[in-house]
């Protein structure tokens, strides 16, 4: 669709929603979608097939698991894993809510039973272990589920020699769980080490944002790190340094690209080619095809080039 | 002893000794004129030495966090030197820096020769700045990782020392990619064949204590503290209020006792009453005492062993439900 017609479709739908009854506040919001960079409002259907990428300004808007699965996994052949595991409350955790009610609270609004989907599925035709992070929980926040379900994705892609690929989405680790959700770091790296003593590829993915205890553990040790445009991946917060130094950081300070120029990930690419990418990678880390000569002729040659030696000397 | 402790500043919980404090330095002061009085000075001491064991056993959390985080605590280089006053230093990253909040070095522990790897505070004004209060840039958990490396290469065991607010929240920290810095720790202390014991010994805070923490046992000294976030940051996102720092230390579980009992922590050191600044030699001693014996007990593991210990310590840690499989 261009430009022009998408408008002029824009400008149908708010007439009808006008003539009809008004729109309640939610199926409004539903509706549309307020772009965050440039401000311009774009028909949620649109932004869907987009990949909710801002078709005018490029903005790459933060997508739930589902969503995303749906944009990199070949066509119907995601198998979810470990999808039943959901949090406990082992401080019995209570600030100005109970960890217990909040937990009720964020899987209302995501739909999900924690902050990351695993699971194994083809991408461009390759198998991979794939693990997907959703900020919409709980702030992709992570505690004792999201570090073991991390955990055992990583030891199915170990036993059955998949690649690895996790799309990171975080605000670090999750407070409500201490101690545990800080060690969760520990467990999923420890993980990773025997995953990449084994030369299996583990290709990280960061995406609108990525965040503290993620960043420090599981999302940093990508052989291969990706990042999407405009993502904000860091340590520690903005707001958190900018008091600590006492001064303004630089608009693009923990950017993607920032990130990019500063060494610290392979890639930024835009949504849209994701997918290939990812394919590519895993192709240029499989095994080169054996030459197509037959065995004998090899052998034969490294007869010659034996037998030479001695002559040559 | 009694007499110089009172002459410390009180800690926020020592308040009710106040009082009493007050009372024996007037006695004291007319000791000389009346010696009739010295029965009901001892009187007061005994009183004095009651009400502080009462106070120090029930302490809060945030009480923890005061001594944890007291201004003479011992730190790294205290505890070194007290095991071996012959222990060596090494420096840098080999890449640029040397952070002086990471301290590295190649000690004896009683029969033990270690890497022993741990952060340190400072003392004076200028100190503490150069070590940044503590915190280690990316450039201090690389020099970290060369200990972690050596130790591997030369087969001896790790002792890390945890006191930390954190990784440090700056601009060029972040350039460095102190993310990177601490998450290869994770890993590659995951993946040693070498034992590695780890103390805490002041505060244990966040990704920034855990970088030098994953290890086969962890000891906590009796006051200090461990935790996710600091407890003014919690207090703050989950609050939203930087009065709530007492209920954010109560809820997160960041005591010695606790992490204990929530089977993240091995053992619990004991420190001397007041606290471990009241009394460097005995504090140094017990954690001296603690790491030995995990040491010798970790002698006998073999090397794969070693790293399976660990990996699978930090494996079963976590809390979640999961419905039977059918
Ligand atoms: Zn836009």
């Amino acid at each position: 669709m261009d430009l022009k017609e998408w408008f002029a479709n824009r400008k149908k739908a708010a007439d009808n929603s006008q003539s009809k009854q008004p729109l309640t506040n939610e199926e409004y919001c539903a509706l549309w979608t307020q772009c965050f960079h440039c401000r311009e409002l774009l028909y949620t259907r649109d932004l869907r097939s987009n990949l909710f990428v801002c078709p005018k300004c490029q903005y790459h808007f933060r997508i739930g698991a589902v969503d995303r699965i749906e944009q990199l996994a070949d066509p119907g052949c995601f198998q979810e894993m470990d999808a039943d595991l959901s949090s406990a409350d082992p401080l019995g955790f209570v600030d100005t809510d109970a960890y217990k009610n909040r937990q009720d609270e964020a899987s209302r609004k995501s739909g999900l039973k924690e902050a990351v989907v695993c699971g194994t599925g083809k991408i461009r035709g390759r198998d991979a272990a794939i693990g997907i992070m959703d900020f919409g929980h709980f702030g992709g926040s992570m505690g004792s589920v999201v570090g073991e379900k991390v955990t055992r994705l990583v030891e199915h892609a170990l036993k059955h020699s998949l690649p690895l690929i996790v799309i990171s989405s975080s605000g670090g680790a999750r407070m409500q769980e201490g101690i545990l959700s800080l060690m969760q770091m520990a467990k999923t790296s420890s993980a990773l080490k025997s995953f990449s003593d084994a030369g299996l590829l583990y290709i990280s993915v960061l995406s609108e944002p990525t965040f503290g205890g993620v960043t420090a553990s599981f999302a940093m040790l990508g052989d291969f790190i990706i990042a999407e445009p405009g993502a904000r991946i860091g340590f520690a917060g903005r707001r958190v340094i900018e008091q600590t130094i006492k001064q303004k950081l630089p608009a693009d300070f923990q950017t993607a690209e920032y990130l990019l120029n500063h060494g610290q990930v392979d890639m930024v690419i835009e949504r849209a080619k994701l997918a290939d990418a990812l394919g590519a990678l895993i192709d240029l880390h499989q095994p080169s095809a054996p030459p197509k000569h037959s065995d004998a002729k090899d052998k034969s040659k490294q007869k010659v080039a034996a037998q030479s030696t001695p002559t040559r000397a | 002893m009694a007499h110089t402790d009172r002459k410390q500043v009180p800690l926020e919980f020592e308040q009710p000794l106040q009082a009493l404090a007050q009372q024996i330095e007037n006695l004291e002061k007319q000791l000389a004129d009346n010696p009739a009085i010295e029965s009901d000075l001892a009187r007061l001491h005994e009183q004095y030495d009651l009400l502080r064991r009462s106070l120090y056993s029930k302490l809060r959390p945030i009480d923890h966090l005061e001594l944890a985080r007291h201004k003479q605590r011992p730190y790294t280089r205290d505890y070194f030197e007290r095991w071996d006053s012959e222990w060596i230093e090494m420096h840098g990253d080999r890449k640029g820096a040397d952070d002086p909040a990471m301290v590295l070095g190649l000690l004896r522990i009683g029969g033990h020769k270690v890497v022993g790897i741990g952060t340190q505070k400072g003392r004076s004004l200028r100190d503490k700045q150069q070590c940044n209060f503590g915190m280690p840039q990316p450039e201090g958990y690389r020099k970290a990782l060369r200990g972690i490396r050596h130790a591997e290469k030369f087969n001896l065991p790790i002792v890390t020392l945890i006191d930390t607010p954190g990784a440090y929240p700056g601009m060029a920290a972040e350039e460095h990619n102190q993310a990177e810095a601490i998450a290869v720790n994770l890993m590659e202390l995951a993946g040693v064949t070498v034992p590695v014991v780890a103390v805490v010994t002041g505060e244990g805070g966040s990704g920034g204590a855990l970088a030098i923490g994953v290890a086969n046992r962890i000891l906590m000294l009796e006051h200090s503290v461990y935790s996710v976030i600091s407890p003014e940051g919690c207090a703050s996102i989950l609050w939203r209020s930087p009065d709530k720092v007492s209920e954010a230390c109560q809820a997160m579980k960041m005591t010695a006792k606790e992490l204990l009992q929530l089977g993240v922590v091995d053992e619990v050191i004991d420190e001397p009453l007041g606290g471990a600044h009241n009394d460097y030699d005995t504090v140094a001693t017990n954690a001296k005492m603690g790491l030995i014996r995990h040491l010798d007990n970790l002698r006998n593991l073999n090397r794969s062993q070693l790293r399976e210990d660990r990996q699978k310590k930090f494996r079963n840690i976590g809390a979640f439900y999961e419905p039977a499989a059918v």
